[in-house]
């Protein structure tokens, strides 16, 4: 803070102390910054002025080494975008490619991909409610939110070999079968689930304090809203019933049957409230996928695209071949391109992909949810507290391993 | 002649043309001539238009306010370079209707030099995305208020998406604990960065002669 003194004997004995407007920086190491936010914050006294995110810190060039791999090496870095919730990232390239290439996954993989999309809307969801509650000084949601997370991501765990990193779902289907029992496990889990939600939202909904520090901060009109590009939970909040999986649907979400919670107002409280009644929703999917899910092969026959078995790879001379091309020079997607987008947790993420003929994506552009909705942040915390920059920061859902890729 | 006429079965009626082809003929009706370099229909599912860089903004102006399109969203904004070709940078715009639920691809072509007109003023998300792409390719957006580096560090120089920027870059970062200072250094690279040409030398290599005829043979039979 800077304070001028005007002492000139013309203003008669009286001091006028002027308070310039100042600025803050705020990040990149801030816990609420949810990650390399940087954010130069322009303060008059306690409100915001002007609000500028830095971003870029967590740059690695995702895009460009893409274009150095060949599509199934391309895959693993869509993990690595939004890493909340990796899988949903990696449906969305798997699709595009299987768009240029012209062909379907089995429908037992679109039901596994179904399924772990959903497992992972409720891992981002579970991850952003509980973290926003930290935010704004609720501390338990959180110690109970990850022990959530973590039970789903053993089903991550037991189905691709890796908690985060899952590589999983791949182009023509996904790597591997379930495991045995799994679907037990996510039964089980999936019976007590819903006790969970209510658990946090007794701890949140009607709570003063969490009310106070989010109700009519960052308010978004829809008509707003769709200027600055936002999609999924955001937008909804703000009072448009629009979700891909309903308007645009992909895989198989045209024969299941969920809801699209749809909010009025869009502002914090709403977008939190749109999430916790998508966990329900995500609920309820899981729930349709386990019951409904067929038999079947989970990868297309082409062994041209899809690798073939290890124990046939053991016995077959063509086999061995296949598995050596693909895992070495890779497939070659004709001349085309494709904006693919899937309904990701926190909105549309699309792959706009340009392939030349060759095993390697010519272009692949990442768009990401995150990206938009981080650019209204002055829009939308604007005359508000330097505290509701937090809140409305958290109520974003912001991840940088997307937004900066 | 008559009973010639009646003889022949009655044409079948041409299908109704699908939302996404409608889409593509009204837009195209409602351009003015010589506008529109290039459309297509990719897959039967994605509109995509080619127009002339001077006319983006009237055409942007006119997919948002027209109610038959009424796209509300600029959902995307990037660049893709193509370096052998005069204008090497396509900008290409991924627009989005909620209300009437269709989508559209809007592409131009510039050169590192000529500037593109910037759509902030008609979305404000644009922004951030044409500055991602003048940071990324370099493209010069005229009209956009802030056009600032926006993904790589402070102080970077070049535009690392474009084809000849190397992979590896040109400077790395490291902390020098003599110094106690980050430090940018020209990279070093312990070894050669190796990048496999895939093409298979009897398919990639097309000039040698008296091959002709096969190259002939495999591309028709393509």
């Amino acid at each position: 803070m800077s304070l001028s003194t005007d002492d000139t004997p013309a203003s008669g004995g009286t001091r006028t102390v002027e308070i310039d407007s100042h600025t803050i920086n705020f990040g990149p190491q801030h816990p609420a910054a949810h990650g390399v936010l940087r954010l130069i914050l322009e303060m008059q006294g306690e409100v915001v002025e002007r609000a500028d995110p830095h971003i870029g810190l967590l740059h690695r060039g995702t895009e460009k080494l893409i274009e150095h791999k060949t599509y199934l090496q391309a895959l693993p870095y869509f993990d690595r975008l939004d890493y909340v919730a990796p899988m949903a990232q990696e449906h969305c390239f798997a699709l595009a490619t299987e768009k240029l290439l012209g062909i379907q996954a089995p429908l037992r993989a679109q039901y596994i991909r179904v399924l772990f999309a959903e497992i992972s809307r409720v891992l981002n969801h579970i991850l952003n409610i509980t973290t926003y509650a930290l935010d704004v000084g609720a501390t338990t949601p959180s110690l109970w939110g990850f022990e959530q997370r973590e039970v789903l991501l053993e089903f991550y765990d037991a189905t691709s070999g890796s908690h985060y990193h899952a590589n999983y779902f791949r182009p023509g289907g996904v790597a591997k079968d379930l495991p045995a029992g799994l679907t037990d496990r996510i039964s089980a889990w999936a019976e007590q689930f819903p006790t969970f939600v209510d658990d946090i939202e007794r701890l949140l909904t009607g709570n003063r304090i969490f009310k106070q520090r989010t109700v009519d901060i960052g308010i978004m009109t829809a008509e707003e809203a769709m200027a600055w590009g936002f999609t999924g939970p955001c937008i909804r909040a703000s009072g448009c019933a629009w979700d891909l999986r309903r308007s645009q649907p992909y895989e198989i979400y045209d024969q299941l049957d969920f809801e699209i919670p749809v909010g009025s107002h869009g502002d914090c409280y709403e977008r939190y409230l749109v999430r916790i009644a998508e966990m329900r929703e995500s609920h309820k999917i899981i729930k349709q996928c386990l019951a409904q899910m067929p038999s079947g092969p989970i990868k297309v026959a082409d062994s041209k695209i899809a690798p073939p078995k290890r124990a046939e790879m053991k016995r077959s001379m063509e086999a061995l071949i296949h598995h050596f091309k693909l895992y070495s020079e890779g497939y070659h997607v004709p001349e085309g391109s494709t904006y693919t987008a899937v309904e990701a947790p926190k909105g549309e993420f699309g792959v706009y992909l340009v392939a030349d003929g060759t095993n390697r994506p010519y272009r692949c552009k990442i768009r990401a949810p995150g990206f938009a909705h981080l650019q209204a942040m002055e829009k939308l915390s604007k005359g508000h507290m330097l505290a509701d920059a937090v809140s409305v920061i958290g109520s974003l859902d912001i991840v940088f391993g997307e937004i900066d890729r | 002649m008559a009973e010639n006429d009646t003889a022949v079965a009655p044409a079948e009626p041409p299908p109704p043309p699908t939302p996404e082809q409608a889409l593509l003929a009204a837009v195209l009706a409602s351009l003015p001539g010589g506008v529109v370099l290039d459309s297509q229909i990719a897959r039967g599912a994605e509109v995509e238009i080619r127009i002339r860089r001077e006319a983006l903004h009237a055409t942007m102006l006119m997919l948002r306010d027209d109610p038959r399109f009424a796209f509300e969203l600029c959902v995307d904004v990037c660049g893709v370079d193509w370096p052998t070709r005069a204008e090497r940078f396509d900008v290409v715009y991924h627009l989005l209707s909620m209300a009437l639920n269709h989508r559209i691809r809007v592409i131009v072509a510039t050169d590192a030099a000529t500037p593109v007109a910037s759509i902030c003023d008609i979305w404000p998300s644009a922004t951030w995305f044409e500055r991602e792409t003048w940071d990324m390719y370099g493209v010069v957006f005229d009209g956009q208020p802030d056009l600032r580096r926006i993904l790589t560090d402070y102080g970077f120089e070049g535009h690392p998406l474009r084809k000849d920027f190397p992979l590896t870059g040109f400077v790395e970062v490291r902390y020098d604990p003599e110094r106690q200072a980050v430090v940018y250094e020209p990279v070093k690279l312990t070894q050669e960065f190796r990048n496999f040409d895939f093409l298979s030398p009897w398919e990639g290599m097309t000039t040698l002669p008296g091959d002709e005829k096969v190259h002939l043979n495999r591309i028709t039979r393509e």
